[in-house]
């Protein structure tokens, strides 16, 4: 397996004035050469600067970075291998659509029919072959989306960079064009490197996800491993919806303080629960392994598909609130529990992911 | 007391009423309120403006009897010919050249500093540089073009630097050239060419540095990454964007040039250019109509300057 992008403990810092900003923090990963390799975490965790960082707009304060083992640390960004997407596609508005296209090769010194050539297939690769003659200002977002993209593959990159690409396109549009990426990755086979902040985005397209936080990659792992195993409760609940339950609750559930985290799709109402009392139960029923509580109706969304239902089950040593998931296939309207409905929950103790505790976190 | 109290509260109420009434009015006809907003404004650019322009134009037709010295409105076109002859043609073809000379040093010298200003300048560098492009401007402009007579002076600061780095020797040679040079930096075209790329300098850097604000990072950045070295960056990318605030400056120092007067009689050698024309022909010859005709010289100058600008592309990334 080669390796296409290897960060070795690299830092960028900025300093505003009086502190220091840690942007990247000693963040070490290696990016598999035809990898579809998501980097997501909220704004401001770091992930744009990484990305800014392969791309050569930034460089690193500490550490090294090699693209395919060359050392790219501190190479201007029109020596590297790799090309961007960016966000806001940066499209050059005082050329055409063509143009844009072709200036990767044309400042290589490619011919000018030659490039013009490449840059028409590049077009028709992302469906915009009549749109050559437009300016950039003609076109709408998700077409600026496409020249972009195109102005980037024309170059033939070893790496495809792309920063919140989809971020600005509506919903439909983005499904779209996420399935789109995804079939041209697999066409091209060349490595992405993909930055957003939508954590489904990022599970739906990704070969593998780095979960960025202040700066650090806080755990790098293929989609499933991190939506059923993530490492920590900042994991848990950024990719997916997750209840996070530490403290009390947990010390009373597992008997230690350590939190855990339980997926609401994995919580389910016991069947006629409608009892009072309140408690935590190890139920030593037939299903051994399932936990109990008792909780409150707070809220329930209607999703489409999918009812969320959130329960208090606060008690008077702690404070939780727990989100659950129904069908609305397999239960119809009457089926689902009233606000303020007093109800038994229960989930398989097996489902249960035990979190690290960290101070960054 | 109590009467005249309640007569006063409902003549507010009346008003406060007649005033809301207006305001109604007002909003539902939009056409009436920009109508109202832009009589004065319209008024003032249709008439004074355009209406002195006009006659400016329509007094260059008119005949000067240069044997009585007087002005009769029989239209001709005698003054547009006299242009052509070639004291007055000389006249045009050394203000032009200065013109030029002077739109292309304030730019070569304006646009590094208004980079420098834009790309790399913290907020307070920033702060200081605008304070230092446009303190100059506070000044007087006489009272600038006559401090520098005395910098240019034979005894001034610039020959005493220029002597003292051991330099009078060059400088003895380039004021030898012909149409450059003179006896002295002060009678110099050269001196004066100086003087009028200080004074202008600002109506360079100012709309440069607008120009340059406007473009946004990733687009040198993109054009980093698609491979292109930093000077096809510039020629490809930064320049095509910043040529209209480029042209924008230019207007301004080469029409400014273009229509001085005061300038050329402090520095520089004898020889008339356009702006001194006018203001004796105006003034002591009495030959209104050869002056308009004049004035009207810089006007298409600068008309033919933004054909040429336009059609090179200068307004494409506006």
């Amino acid at each position: 397996m080669t390796i296409a992008v290897e960060f070795s403990a690299v830092s960028r810092h900025y300093s505003d004035g009086k502190q220091i900003v840690r942007a990247v923090d000693n963040v070490s990963i290696a990016v598999a050469e035809g990898e579809f390799f998501s980097m997501l975490g909220p704004s401001g965790s770091g992930k744009t600067t990484c990305l800014r960082l392969i791309a050569g707009f930034e460089q690193p304060n500490a550490g090294s970075i090699h693209i395919f083992g060359k050392d790219a640390t501190g190479s201007p960004p029109y020596e590297r291998e790799v090309n961007t997407v960016f966000q806001d596609y940066a499209l050059f508005p005082h050329m055409n659509v063509l143009d844009n296209v072709a200036y990767g090769l044309r400042v290589k010194g490619v011919q000018k029919s030659e490039s013009y050539k490449r840059a028409a297939d590049a077009l028709s690769l992302v469906a915009l072959a009549d749109y050559g003659l437009r300016k950039p200002s003609q076109l709408s977002g998700g077409q600026r989306q496409r020249v972009a993209l195109a102005r980037a593959l024309v170059n033939k990159p070893r790496v495809l960079l792309l920063d919140e690409p989809l971020g600005a396109l509506d919903l439909k549009l983005r499904e779209q064009m996420q399935l789109e990426l995804k079939t041209l990755h697999r066409k091209l086979g060349i490595t992405f490197i993909y930055v957003t902040h939508d954590q489904s985005e990022a599970l739906s397209m990704s070969d593998r996800v780095a979960v960025f936080n202040h700066g650090r990659i806080v755990q790098a792992d293929h989609p499933r491993q991190l939506y059923t195993e993530p490492k920590t409760s900042f994991v848990a609940d950024f990719v997916g919806t997750a209840n996070v339950v530490s403290g009390a609750l947990a010390m009373q559930i597992t008997g230690n303080q350590q939190p855990f985290s339980i997926r609401p799709e994995h919580i389910s109402i016991l069947s006629n629960s409608n009892m009072a009392n309140s408690g935590i139960a190890n139920a030593n029923t037939a299903q051994n392994q399932m936990m109990q509580i008792a909780g409150e109706v707070v809220d329930i969304q209607y999703h489409g598909a999918t009812s969320k239902i959130e329960f208090d089950v606060s008690h008077d040593a702690f404070t939780q609130r727990l989100m659950m998931v129904l069908s609305n296939t397999e239960h119809t309207e009457a089926e689902l529990p009233q606000v303020k409905q007093k109800l038994m929950l229960c989930w398989p103790k097996n489902r249960m992911v035990m979190l690290e505790t960290h101070a960054n976190d | 007391m109590m009467q005249s109290a309640a007569s006063s509260l409902s003549t507010t109420n009346t008003s406060n009423k007649t005033l809301r009434w207006l305001a109604n009015t007002l909003y539902r006809k939009d056409n009436l309120f920009l109508l109202l907003l832009l009589t004065l404004p319209l008024l003032w650019f249709g008439v004074v403006y355009l209406g002195s322009l006009f006659a400016l134009l329509w007094q260059s037709f008119y005949t000067f009897d240069s044997f009585s010295m007087l002005v009769t409105p029989d239209l001709t076109l005698e003054n547009y010919r006299g242009l052509f002859d070639a004291t007055n043609f000389d006249i045009i073809l050394r203000t032009l050249a200065m013109a030029v000379s002077v739109t292309i040093a304030t730019a070569l010298i304006g646009f590094p500093i208004a980079y420098y200003m834009t790309r790399y300048g913290s907020p307070a560098e920033k702060g200081f540089f605008y304070v230092a492009v446009i303190l100059p401007m506070w000044a007087s402009y006489i009272v600038k073009a006559y401090a520098w007579t005395v910098l240019l002076s034979q005894q001034g600061v610039l020959y005493w630097c220029i002597h003292h780095l051991g330099l009078m020797s060059a400088l003895n040679y380039i004021l030898q050239i012909p149409n450059i040079g003179g006896n002295t930096l002060a009678t110099s075209n050269i001196g004066r060419f100086i003087v009028f790329t200080y004074i202008w300098l600002p109506f360079m850097i100012l709309p440069i540095q607008a120009a340059l604000e406007r473009v946004p990072t990733n687009l040198l950045q993109a054009s980093a990454d698609l491979g292109a070295k930093p000077a096809q960056t510039f020629r490809k990318i930064l320049l095509p964007l910043v040529f209209p605030g480029v042209v924008a400056g230019s207007i301004f120092t080469f029409s400014l040039t273009l229509g001085d007067y005061i300038i050329p009689q402090l520095v520089g050698p004898s020889g008339l250019f356009i702006g001194t024309m006018v203001y004796t022909m105006q003034g002591s010859v009495g030959n209104i109509p050869l002056a308009a005709a004049f004035t009207v010289v810089p006007i298409i100058l600068v008309s033919i300057y933004l054909a040429i600008a336009k059609r090179a592309g200068a307004f494409d990334a506006l």
